[in-house]
């Protein structure tokens, strides 16, 4: 439904999306997810085609975005990062107006607008102007006008930012409820997002795609290392050195300083189970076992693992430059 | 045509929505009505003189030509500061809010949006106008004058105005800011207005290039009820050429980001 082929987009020579591609198949969740300034943004307003590309294409149902852009943008629904929103207008008036340059036809209006105005739970407020709307509301009813034209694909930048616990929840749960009908993108940095509402995620950094697959997908393929949490009682005895010498752990952490209670987290090398050398190495020494358990990679991590690579990566470049370039002013 | 329709009522609601229709109309009366009266005071002082001292003083005096057309004069300086207050906001606001994301996303053509805009700064202009048709109805009901020379003087005003506009447009499609939007845009109608002074201290050539080129120049023939196609055409063809650069300007600020 939705195809992104090679995708790259310069702004002077800052490039911002370099080389993405990624499909969406009909009726999917996928998340873009990425930090501040990964590229997201721009990815979606190529999608939109509110801006063009300089490279690469993106197909929306079929349409190339930039070569037939009114049959795509009639089939895309489409949430900024702000809500598009005339203050002066009440609910009722935006949403007619959108009805009308979305293409809705006249019989249809009034019916999609009150439609649309109920799923988004926005229509207690529809003759409010949307100027006096709170955040919640303002971004439900930016959600009102994407659906309102019932596209095929929906396109949200960040649907959750700014708003509630409450309505973060509500919000997801309308987005979830959305798919199947639509097939939705949506793009966040918060990460219980992604693995809550998406059925796959593509983890986009500084421009680029780093990942891509379901969240259980991305768990089990960057576990590189795994780690057992512990809690011991040791009676005050420091149970480092007991532990590392097991066969197959690659590092101790204590982060507990309790006198009796000894909390640690072992990591060990990959697809090894050590639960049972680590439980006997606890017993032969005479202590109390409270509690074992092994630790799953969160997406976090993973997030925080793949983005913050590359920036180490990044940072010895710049490192090295500047080296080189002091050498060079030397000679 | 649907969409355009659609944007002009939205750009007309939107003006109505705020107190800005309500002050251009209201103000733009207000200054009329004093031109209005003033003249025709003057108008009322020189006839009165006509018939007193007979060939001593002017021979005759005319109503189209002694109190309609200075009227009407007048109008387009009322218009020079009045017009870049309706347009300055268009583009700017829509890029400022955030909405402009919005027309750029829907399923409508550059060309449509910016007819729309066009069409719905035309509607308020022409609502403007309109209120001055109650001050020449008037003259109709106590006088008896021509009605080509007002009807093609209207027509003038409206392919003046139309000319402010799509200049005030294609400078609001190049900032986010109301206040730079609308100086830039009065500051560009200004020199249009005077750009034959210089003139006269030029070459022929410059000179004829500088005349054909005042936007004030063609008025004149309009006012005196003469309806020339050279001035239509031109007219026209500036309009065309600002909503041209307009929609030129919009693209490259995509392209921008």
């Amino acid at each position: 439904m939705i195809e992104v082929q090679h995708l790259t987009k310069t702004y002077g020579s800052v490039t911002a999306v370099d080389d993405i591609s990624f499909r969406v198949e009909p009726g999917e969740i996928v998340g873009l997810l990425g930090p501040n300034g990964a590229g997201k943004t721009t990815t979606m307003r190529v999608l939109t085609g509110y801006i063009p590309a300089t490279e690469g294409k993106a197909l929306i149902a079929g349409f190339d975005v930039f070569e037939q852009p009114i049959d795509a943008k009639q089939r895309t629904g489409y949430l900024p990062e702000t809500p598009p929103l005339y203050p002066e207008m009440t609910v009722r008036e935006y949403l007619t107006f959108v009805a009308r340059i979305k293409g809705v036809s006249r019989v249809d209006r009034e019916r999609r607008v009150e439609a649309s105005m109920e799923r988004t739970r926005v229509d207690d407020r529809a003759d409010s102007h949307c100027g006096k709307l709170s955040k919640g509301y303002r971004q439900r009813v930016g959600l009102a006008q994407a659906i309102l034209h019932n596209p095929d694909v929906l396109i949200l930048d960040e649907p959750t930012a700014g708003l509630d616990p409450k309505q973060i929840i509500e919000t997801r749960e309308l987005i979830k409820s959305l798919a199947g009908d639509h097939t939705i993108i949506l793009s966040t940095h918060i990460l219980p997002e992604v693995s809550q509402t998406c059925e796959r995620v593509v983890i986009i950094h500084r421009g680029r795609v780093v990942a891509e697959g379901t969240p259980d997908d991305l768990t089990a393929r960057l576990r590189s290392t795994e780690t057992i949490s512990l809690q011991i009682d040791t009676s005050g005895a420091d149970p480092t050195s007991a532990l590392i010498a097991i066969d197959g752990v690659t590092g101790v952490r204590l982060n507990s300083d309790l006198a009796s209670v000894v909390g640690a987290e072992v990591e060990t090398v990959q697809g090894r189970d050590l639960r049972r050398d680590l439980a006997h190495t606890v017993v032969t020494n005479g202590w109390g076992l409270l509690e074992l358990r092994s630790i799953r990679m969160s997406l976090e991590d993973i997030f925080l693992h793949l983005t913050t690579e590359e920036d180490v990566a990044a940072h010895n470049d710049a490192a090295n430059l500047i080296k080189t370039t002091s050498e060079t002013a030397d000679a | 045509m649907r969409n355009i329709l659609a944007i002009a009522r939205k750009e007309v609601m939107s003006y109505f929505a705020s107190p800005i229709a309500y002050v251009i109309i209201g103000l733009f009366a207000l200054l009329f009505g004093y031109f209005y009266s003033a003249i025709l005071a003057f108008f009322l002082r020189q006839s009165l003189q006509v018939g007193q001292f007979g060939f001593s003083g002017p021979t005759t005096v005319n109503i189209n030509q002694d109190m309609i057309r200075p009227l009407m004069l007048n109008a387009t300086v009322v218009i020079l500061f009045v017009l870049p207050m309706v347009t300055m906001r268009s583009y700017s606001e829509e890029k400022r809010s955030g909405t402009i994301e919005l027309l750029l996303t829907s399923p409508l053509s550059g060309l449509q949006i910016i007819l729309g805009k066009f069409a719905g700064a035309m509607a308020l202009y022409s609502m403007m106008l309109a209120v001055t048709l109650v001050h020449i109805s008037i003259l109709f009901v106590y006088g008896d004058p021509e009605w080509m020379p007002i009807a093609t003087s209207y027509l003038g005003l409206l392919l003046l105005g139309g000319c402010f506009v799509s200049v005030g447009l294609l400078i609001s499609s190049m900032t986010k800011n109301q206040v730079v939007s609308g100086m830039a845009t009065f500051a560009v109608f200004l020199m249009l207005w005077v750009i034959n002074w210089l003139a006269d201290s030029t070459g022929p050539t410059t000179q004829e290039v500088l005349t054909y080129l005042s936007i004030t120049e063609h008025f004149d023939d309009f006012s005196r009820g003469v309806l020339d196609t050279k001035h239509v055409v031109y007219y026209l063809s500036f309009i065309a050429f600002g909503l041209f650069l307009t929609a030129k300007a919009v693209d490259s600020e995509r392209w921008k980001g």
